[in-house]
């Protein structure tokens, strides 16, 4: 392949797409690219993207695993949409991302997995290095397996652990690329395989062969290496951390402000697993985890904490969320506190338990038999998990209700960075326990909140019965009289719309409060956010909504709305919140809706917001 | 303060099982167990599924949770580990705690979280009117099987030996003598203690159990096994059960007839599942076995649960939120 020069464009903040066999580390790279990149003083925000499959045959288009990332010196609040650089281990990983890809993009590639055997994989009937059908782009084949095994041989590893080797090769390279430091990553090798000194020494060998193959190859003049302007950060310290990282250390603050021991029980399933792991072993922090024979048992198990005097949690995803609806009836109707963490994927039925989605609202706001509302509490990025899980918690606790946690697989698996919260600032978290050595009655409710008291097991002064059947409203024994049911239903609804009592108002997060409302939930907040501010920087009229707060929506959000002359509701699902904006405010609004599996483009939203918002900048010039 | 009396352990609810129902000796059974173990009202808890047995919580003056359908070895399992000082027990039937919570019990039993669980086991759907249940037998004729049932039974007992559970035991509702120091032992064992309790469903299955229960006959059709003690029953004390080495089975032989002496009996081991396995499998003509057929003690799912205490958890958690690498940008 002729030299060509360097095409990547001078920019503040760059996206790259790292792409390979699920069994070639992709995920790995990403994640250590991530911290680096942290570490090199930028703002950032990554997408993985990997099949369900742990190790799908290799070279095979459906077993492509990717990681992207967007950093740099502006303020980023989406993994981007298109990437500059895209970095292909195989003819496979190459071809089913040139769809990410705009003309002009580099691609990195291992020249060396263009076989014909590996083509045929991939379904290709001609190499795309040589066939033309990369014209648009730049790229670069390198020869990474070749260079990887010359850079791991002094260390004795044969060929298959030698190749294992080319993700950190790759790493260096890109860490060059953008000049970002390499000691993070260093010190990971050196913690993870401290056990295995050749298995160590080989991949760290293999991260400076890549660096330094950067270093070589800028000589060429082919690639030259990009500097990337550090973001403007506060005085504080920063992290990065998951959706799911978040989420686990926000359950583990809240029963620090709660004082009160956490129950976490769970039942694996992709993609909610992970807030499982993050959290077992932690007991010294104040949670217990319990893995459950089933769903159902473990939201059972987290209400018999809860009956026990810790406060139960539990976790799951679309299909084992409605394995435990009907405990979460069991919840309401005994009024106990109960943490459900939804962290959506695509569906019906398995779905794709990789891919996000944000199609169980339904689900939350209304999926349970008879009357039965529950609160329903959305994180709208990584990082927000923190705060959302510990408001999640605050209300269950506040109310003693079960309230419904809303994340999604894509939130849960990203990351960004994290500016650390003064957690001397986090007010405590109230609850009504008695004294253990108060007597009282159980079901007296507190008037502003309608929480019964907590009592549990080991207080003599509040020994009663409870049950999934209709229940007295003074007493808690069976009641079927008609106008006590009535006063219970009502008790229940009056209950969830108090929560609104206790939540800020609806604020707009950016923008107008006139023109055009973008109104969005969950993890479409970065998106929004940038399309928002484009939009904005081009004299649009628009103000974007972000609502925390699905049930009960805040008081002043319909008094809000009206102030615009449009709502637009963009959503990874057919339209589920613009049903509920519907429902609770009899108001229209137009509707985004994406269920591709993947997250909206800020491209998608920013269109629909050019063609349906008024120009200042235009009708100024009219006038 | 004084004891309490077993009516100390009654509420103020009604009753509301149909008049002659095996449930209310039961319930006697379970309040008189308290009184006499000096228990306490507030570390008590009862957790039940849905079902008549499951109404029992609302009549024990204790802590209750009436939960639902066949979930209540799960939600004892949480209360258990959230609160390892209560007491807990779980009340189920054939219905509830071998169809629809099948599933649980088998856990709860593998994991050996310290539960009482007392089966009531009637062979049949009570509460919705009458179907056969996981336990009916052969041929029952039920509303959903008018031509009689044909799927075969669960054995309550095998099920709970198979699923690993240390403690299992067998109680008959009207025996008042004998029930109380089982529930007993269920309740002293560290771990998961199964009852299979034979109930008598006066309306739906009435006296299905007569050839074993009725007092008439009761010493010839059951024998009380005790750890460490020949299998002897009868009313005269003179049938024993011999292991048939060849057969690999129990066999009832006369004392003193054909050169049979008490030293050729099988000597109860409760530590021994495959004696566990040979007198619950027991039918007539054999005797059903009551009494404690297994006990062995293991560790407690809760006490290894509860290895770890929290300590320090502020600071934990702190450092929790600091884990990671770091970019520090506070003023130096």
């Amino acid at each position: 392949m002729a030299a060509q020069s360097d095409t990547i464009p001078e920019k503040t903040s760059y996206v790259v797409r790292f792409a390979g066999d699920s069994g070639d580390g992709i995920q790995l790279q990403g994640q250590q690219f991530t911290v680096a990149s942290a570490l090199g003083g930028h703002d950032l925000a990554t997408l993985p993207d990997f099949p369900a499959e742990i190790r799908a045959p290799t070279g095979t288009r459906y077993g492509v695993s990717a990681f992207q990332i967007q950093f740099g010196g502006d303020r980023i609040t989406t993994p981007g949409d298109a990437p500059d650089v895209l970095i292909a281990f195989n003819p496979a990983a190459l071809v089913v991302n040139l769809a990410h890809l705009q003309d002009g993009a580099t691609i990195i590639t291992d020249e060396n997995a263009f076989t014909n055997q590996r083509l045929k994989r991939a379904d290709l009937d001609s190499n795309p290095l040589e066939d033309g059908s990369l014209d648009r782009f730049t790229v670069h084949p390198v020869p990474i397996s070749d260079l990887t095994q010359a850079a791991v041989k002094p260390h004795g590893l044969g060929t298959k652990d030698s190749l294992r080797c080319k993700n950190f090769w790759a790493l260096g390279l890109m860490l060059w690329l953008f000049d970002q430091p390499r000691e993070a990553t260093r010190q990971w090798i050196n913690i993870k395989f401290a056990k295995d000194e050749q298995v160590k020494n080989a991949n760290l060998a293999a991260l400076d062969a890549g660096h330094a193959y950067g270093e070589t190859m800028e000589l060429s003049h082919q690639v030259v290496q990009h500097p990337t302007p550090e973001a403007a950060l506060s005085d504080v310290e920063y992290r990065t951390l998951t959706g799911a990282e978040a989420l686990s250390l926000g359950l583990v603050a809240a029963g620090e402000l709660a004082d009160v021991g956490l129950m976490f029980c769970s039942y694996p399933i992709t993609p909610a697993s992970s807030v499982l792991h993050h959290l077992a072993g932690l007991e010294d922090a104040g949670v217990s985890t319990f893995q459950a024979e089933d769903e159902i048992a473990a939201v059972c198990a987290a209400i018999g904490a809860s009956y026990g005097g810790k406060l139960g949690v539990t976790s799951s995803s679309g299909p084992g969320i409605a394995l435990k609806t009907e405990a979460l009836g069991l919840a309401v109707a005994t009024e106990l506190p109960l943490v459900v963490l939804n962290v959506q994927r695509a569906g019906p039925s398995t779905g794709m338990p990789t891919k996000t989605e944000q199609s169980d609202l339904y689900q939350a706001v209304y999926g349970r038999n008879g009357d039965t509302p529950l609160p329903v509490v959305a994180a709208r990025s990584p990082a927000d998990c923190f705060d959302a899980a510990i408001e999640a918690v605050r209300i269950a606790l506040r109310h003693m209700t079960p309230v419904m946690l809303l994340s999604d697989g894509y939130i849960a698996n990203a990351s960004e960075l994290w500016a650390l919260p003064d957690f001397e600032a986090y007010s405590a978290i109230e609850h009504h326990q008695p004294d253990p050595d108060a007597s009282g009655a159980v079901f007296e409710r507190d008037p502003d909140n309608h929480a019964r008291v907590w009592a549990y097991p080991g207080h003599p002064g509040f020994v009663h019965r409870v049950g999934g059947i209709e229940k007295d409203l003074a007493t808690g024994n069976i009641s079927y009289d008609p106008d006590n049911h009535q006063a219970m239903t009502d008790l229940r609804q009056a209950k969830v719309r108090s929560v609104a009592n206790f939540i800020p108002d609806q604020t707009v997060d950016q923008g107008t409060a006139h023109g055009l409302a973008v109104v969005a939930w969950g993890s479409t907040y970065g998106t929004v956010t940038q399309a928002v501010r484009e939009a904005l920087d081009e004299g649009l009229s628009v103000g974007h909504v972000h609502i925390r707060h699905i049930n009960p929506l805040p008081e002043n959000l319909g008094a809000l709305l009206a102030g615009y002359d449009r709502v637009l509701v963009p959503e990874l699902n057919t339209g589920q919140l613009a049903t509920v904006l519907r429902d609770k405010l009899l108001l229209d609004v137009v509707q985004l809706n994406k269920v591709s599996g993947q997250p909206l483009t800020v491209s998608e939203v920013k269109a629909q917001i050019l063609a349906l918002a008024p120009n200042n900048l235009r009708e100024a010039s009219n006038e | 303060m004084s004891e309490l009396t077993f009516k100390d352990f009654e509420t103020d609810q009604e009753v509301r099982w149909c008049p002659g129902c095996g449930d209310y000796s039961i319930l006697k059974a379970v309040q008189r167990t308290l009184a006499a173990n000096g228990a306490k009202r507030e570390n008590t808890v009862f957790v039940s599924g849905i079902g008549c047995s499951s109404r029992l919580p609302y009549y024990v003056d204790t802590y209750g949770f009436h939960t639902i359908h066949g979930r209540a070895p799960a939600i004892a399992t949480g209360v258990k580990l959230a609160n390892p000082e209560a007491d807990v027990w779980v009340i189920t039937g054939d219905g509830d705690g071998l169809s629809i919570g099948g599933n649980h019990l088998m856990h709860a039993l593998r994991r050996n979280v310290d539960l009482n669980i007392l089966l009531f086991n009637n062979e049949i759907y009570g509460l919705t009117k009458g179907q056969s249940s996981p336990t009916s037998r052969i041929g029952t004729t039920s509303p959903s099987t008018p031509h009689g049932s044909f799927d075969s039974p669960v054995h309550p007992g095998l099920l709970a030996l198979g699923a690993g559970a240390g403690f299992i035991a067998r109680g008959v509702d009207i025996d008042q003598k004998g029930l109380p120091p089982i529930l007993t032992a269920a309740n002293d064992y560290e771990g998961a203690a199964f009852v299979e309790i034979l109930q008598n469903c006066i309306v739906y299955n009435k006296d299905v159990f007569d050839d074993v229960v009725n007092k008439k006959q009761a010493a010839e059709t059951q024998i009380h096994v005790a750890h460490g003690e020949p299998l002897i029953y009868g009313k005269e004390r003179n049938k024993g059960l011999r292991l048939n080495p060849a057969a690999l089975t129990l066999e009832s032989v006369l004392i003193g007839e054909g050169g049979v002496s008490e030293s050729d009996l099988l000597v109860h081991d409760e530590t021994n599942p495959t004696i566990a396995h040979l007198l619950l499998h027991m039918s007539a003509p054999l005797p059903t076995a009551m009494g404690v057929i297994h006990r062995l003690n293991r560790p407690a799912f809760d006490q290894s649960f509860w290895h770890h205490k929290p300590t320090e958890r502020r600071a934990k958690v702190l450092d929790l939120l600091r884990h990671g690498n770091m970019l520090d940008r506070r003023a130096s």
